[in-house]
């Protein structure tokens, strides 16, 4: 497989699928669309196949040096195809979501989506910081006109909103960008990952490039540009939103922040801390008093978004880990209940919770969809959401027993918050009659459920095929960061081994 | 130095100069009737200057050999670049122009002649390295643009922006030769290489007026904020592809002219002007972002958008280095394609009558009657939004990296903080294309030129622009040198 640059190549098919979009109607530019992403997605499983586990860091990667001043540098490690493969994998069911929902310019909607798609796949494949900013900023121009062209009431106000914040967030972090590549003389992220700057200029650093992922990730209190994007979206919009687009915020952090600047990143620590708590807790309260299905997953968005900040700055593998794992893991479970949420959308046109009730009775295959994904989202064991959020926690243990205490308690909430809005919607009496009417899945639905479902399944029992190709990276990412490790509160002492022969009995008791 | 190679440096403009007599007795004797095949050769004229100049980019030529009249005047790199964007413009104006004037019936003979004079003054401006040239380049240009300012007699607001643009231009001039002749009081020499030579050594506070009052009539033509309050005017009254002319040529030799004054004439004493520049910049980007917001006229819009391109070009002369320099070239090669693009598609937007929509309001819903147009009008928006992978970011990247590597990171920083308010009102063009529900007001049929200006722009400002960055990188860079060569 080397030599062949199957990254562009996965850079040009939905692009070209959206450039035939443009000029198709809507049948065709629906099946060209699908078709596309179902490549791309073929594509994804034979990188992931090719994927060479505990190889070079970097794979598939190309270098054309066509430009001035950056360069085409495309290559992926662990990480990156972790969450490559989650857009290529959303991809298509975004396109099924919005198969018969959307029926005003179909063909201008797909390209839009597919250059999403161009873009996502893009950031995290980009070697070079510029052609990063680039992928990273460009993705605003069709996620600000999906908003706002296929939007809900408000969607104007949420389309301006969605685009200047992240624009604010994004030109400060160019600043630094241009600043780093001046001191450092290079643009290949790899070599700027292992350049130590200046722990004084760190901080300055930092900061701008923390003022850009913050309000990509979102992080408390710049999150207000995800409820109204999210509410104002279509389904495919908020799947892709939700799935992948925060994820960026998140890559951002791993990918940058953190081994550029581990000085500066520990000193922040305390102030990521404290906004993360905060997150978990005020956002998981306002989710609990939402009355519109759209806000509240919204809401509970920003909750395990700060349960991915609180591990990525637990300096341990643990919390790294487990916060890729709570990006993967609620990349599927948000976009699944945003899926669940436009399927009901569709029959019944209103978002608002009390509207609907009972659905068990007349839609018991989708009160069993619902069901699972309700599961993930809490983190349940055995869906996908418990082994992330149980890393996180346990990496930022060893390092703030206070942050952990306060963030367990998202958990807790989470569980309130979930729970209630499924009791409203699945079970109780049938008090409306036109919900009551509505027909249960169909194929179609079924065929992007499905999948979802499985996915979660398959992650939340064996976590290892997703662990392990990471797992090289997340330990080279820990090796960079322990010279700045803050030291921990909670002082774990590791307990005497037991006698072999006392093992098998003392095992039980002590998990 | 002998005249047969002075007068062989100068053959862009004599070239210039005969055509443009020849197109004049061509127009006095065959009337308005004429118009058109004036203007057909007068296009031709100008590629063929363009042939002409090109050979001193391409071989890079700076230095003595390209110094004519005894250092009046550099046919140098900088020079050659700067005038194949002028002659460029010049052309494209020619090309869009008679669909308008014929239509209205007021297209006359003399305007491709206008336009080759205001052509060949914008690249005397540009060559010139001695005080004398410059004005005389400089008066030659706004006379002619005075003229065309008022072009269409019988509207009230082109006769209006005419004469604004003519008292407004006046002043200007009337304090740029003040300076001109403090500066040269206290230097003793016109020439810029003298210049240099004698405030090398210190800046007497003479000298320091001197600059003061020069760029002060500067920043009038190149439109800065706190001299910008002409520009929207005008914009607005003057016929739309003058005003496409007056965004896109008269910039490249202003900005062009300001470069060679303060980077070769002052270039020793850079800190003495540097901060006057980053307030230029500064307030240029801030007030053309928020005059933008209110605006409903979208001639005003782009006059705003103007002012604050202009700022982030400043931004590149503030470094006072030869990458900024190189920088600002870039961004104004962009410019001028996002300039033309932007005017080409605001040509097109007519009602079924044929008159010219100029309200954003009336393009309510355009992309879904018109979907080619409101794609091609939303990419230049964006990319004078500077948002990238369009390649209005590229400029505004350069010039900032150039600050930045210049050890200026609040100029950066601020200058790319307030790029967001001014992506507002780009958005909001969008919007109103995208977002809102038809009005159904633009119907007219787009004349083919239009049509062509637009494609080739939106394709040059597309991602595939980036393709050419090496290419335009290497040139812009040898016309940088050439720039800081000939002092």
């Amino acid at each position: 497989m080397s030599g062949f640059p199957i990254l562009s190549l996965m850079l040009a098919v939905p692009l070209i699928g959206a450039l035939a979009c443009l000029f198709l109607e809507a049948k065709a530019a629906r099946s060209v669309a699908l078709i596309a992403t179902l490549v791309d997605f073929a594509l994804g499983v034979v990188l992931w196949m090719n994927f060479d586990v505990g190889g070079a860091q970097w794979q598939f990667t190309e270098r054309l040096e066509i430009f001035s001043g950056f360069s085409w540098a495309l290559g992926i490690d662990g990480i990156a195809l972790l969450l490559i493969m989650l857009s290529v994998f959303l991809m298509p069911i975004c396109i099924g979501a919005s198969w018969n929902s959307i029926e005003k310019r179909v063909g201008e909607y797909m390209a839009a989506f597919l250059l999403v798609e161009t873009l996502m796949i893009g950031v995290f494949a980009a070697q070079d910081i510029f052609l990063f900013y680039m992928f990273f900023e460009a993705g605003l121009i069709p996620m600000y006109l999906i908003i706002g062209i296929w939007g809900g009431a408000d969607r104007i106000y949420a389309s301006y909103k969605f685009f200047l914040y992240t624009l604010l967030g994004s030109v400060l972090m160019l600043v630094a960008m241009l600043w780093m590549v001046h001191t450092a003389g290079t643009t290949d992220v790899p070599t700027l990952m292992a350049y130590d700057f200046d722990p004084q200029v760190q901080t300055w650093l930092w900061l701008a490039f923390f003022a850009s992922f913050a309000v990509k990730m979102p992080m408390w209190p710049v999150h207000t540009w995800l409820p109204a994007a999210h509410v104002q979206a279509p389904t495919g919009g908020s799947v892709i939103l939700a799935g992948v687009l925060l994820k960026m915020g998140g890559y951002g952090f791993i990918r940058f922040s953190l081994p550029m600047f581990p000085e500066a990143s520990a000193y922040f620590a305390p102030l990521i801390w404290g906004l993360s708590m905060a997150a978990v807790v005020i956002t998981s309260l306002i989710a609990l008093v939402q009355s519109d299905m759209k806000k509240l997953i919204a809401y509970s968005s920003v909750a395990h978004m700060a349960i991915v900040t609180i591990g990525l700055f637990a300096f341990n593998k643990q919390g790294l880990e487990g916060s890729m794992m709570v990006m993967l893991s609620h990349g599927l479970v948000a976009g699944a209940l945003f899926l669940c949420v436009g399927v009901i959308y569709d029959r019944l046109h209103t978002r608002e919770i009390s509207r609907y009730g009972g659905l068990a009775i007349n839609m018991p295959r989708y009160a069993l969809f619902f069901m699972l994904f309700t599961m993930a989202s809490i983190g349940l064991p055995g869906t996908s959401g418990f082994v992330g959020e149980f890393l996180s926690l346990g990496g930022i243990y060893q390092v703030s027993t206070w942050a952990a205490l306060i963030c367990t308690t998202g958990i807790i909430l989470g569980a309130a918050y979930m729970l209630y809005l499924y009791r409203r919607v699945a079970f109780g009496d049938q008090k409306n009659a036109d919900a009551a009417a509505m027909p249960d899945l169909d194929l179609r639905e079924l065929l992007m459920v499905v999948p979802l479902g499985l996915a979660v399944l398959w992650m939340g029992v064996y976590p290892e095929s997703f662990l392990a190709p990471m797992r090289a990276d997340i330990a080279a990412l820990d090796a960079r960061l322990a010279r700045a490790k803050p030291a921990g509160d909670s002082a774990p002492t590791i307990g005497k081994a037991k006698p072999a022969h006392e093992e098998s009995a003392a095992h039980g008791g002590s998990h | 130095m002998d005249w047969s190679q002075s007068l062989r440096l100068i053959a862009p403009e004599e070239t210039l100069s005969i055509a443009g007599l020849v197109l004049l007795l061509i127009a006095a004797w065959g009337g308005d009737k004429a118009s058109r095949l004036i203007s057909i050769l007068a296009v031709t004229v100008l590629v063929g200057a363009m042939a002409l100049v090109a050979p001193a980019l391409c071989s890079s030529a700076m230095g003595p050999d390209t110094s004519a009249f005894f250092g009046q005047y550099h046919a140098d790199a900088f020079s050659s670049y700067a005038k194949i964007l002028i002659y460029l413009s010049a052309a494209a104006t020619l090309v869009i122009a008679p669909a308008f004037f014929e239509r209205l019936g007021a297209m006359r003979a003399e305007f491709p002649v206008l336009v080759i004079f205001a052509a060949l003054g914008m690249g005397l401006m540009v060559s010139a390295t001695d005080l004398i040239t410059l004005y005389i380049g400089l008066e030659m240009n706004s006379l002619a643009a005075y003229v065309l300012a008022a072009f269409l007699r019988t509207d009230g607001r082109s006769a209006e922006a005419g004469l604004k643009y003519f008292v407004l231009g006046a002043l200007a001039s009337g304090i740029l030769l003040f300076g001109m002749s403090l500066t040269y009081g206290f230097t003793g020499t016109t020439s810029f290489s003298g210049i240099n030579a004698a405030v090398a050594g210190g800046l007497s506070h003479g000298a320091l007026f001197g600059i003061i009052f020069m760029l002060a009539g500067l920043a009038f033509k190149i439109s800065a904020v706190p001299f910008h309050m002409w520009t929207p005017d005008v914009y607005e009254g003057a016929p739309a592809p003058v005003t496409m002319f007056f965004a896109s040529a008269p910039k490249v030799a202003a900005l062009g002219l300001t470069m060679r004054v303060l980077l070769d004439a002052f270039g020793e004493q850079a800190q003495a002007w540097q901060q006057i520049v980053v307030f230029l910049a500064l307030a240029s980007i801030v007030v053309g972002a928020v005059g933008a917001i209110g605006q409903k006229n979208i001639k005003r819009l782009m006059a705003y958008s103007s002012i604050n391109n202009v700022g982030f070009m400043l931004v590149g002369l503030a470094a006072a280095n030869q990458q900024g320099a190189a920088a600002m070239l870039f961004y104004l090669t962009i410019y001028v394609a996002m300039t033309l693009g932007g005017f080409a598609a605001i040509l097109m937007l007519k009602d079924e009558d044929g008159n010219t929509v100029e309200e954003i309001a009336s393009l309510a819903g355009l992309s879904r009657t018109r979907p080619g147009l409101a794609l091609g009008l939303a990419i230049i928006m964006f990319s004078l939004a500077g948002i990238p992978p369009l390649f209005g970011f590229w400029g505004k990247f350069l010039v900032f990296q150039a600050a930045v590597d210049a050890g200026m990171m609040p100029l950066a920083a601020i200058g790319f903080a307030a790029s967001v308010i001014g992506a507002f009102y780009y958005l909001k063009v969008v919007k109103v294309m995208y977002f809102d529900e038809p009005v159904d007001v633009v119907k007219g049929e787009s004349d083919v030129w239009h049509k062509a200006i637009l494609v080739v722009s939106c394709l040059f400002i597309s991602p595939l622009g980036y393709l050419l960055t090496k290419w335009l990188s290497a040139l812009a860079a040898t016309a940088a040198t050439a720039l800081f060569f000939a002092s």
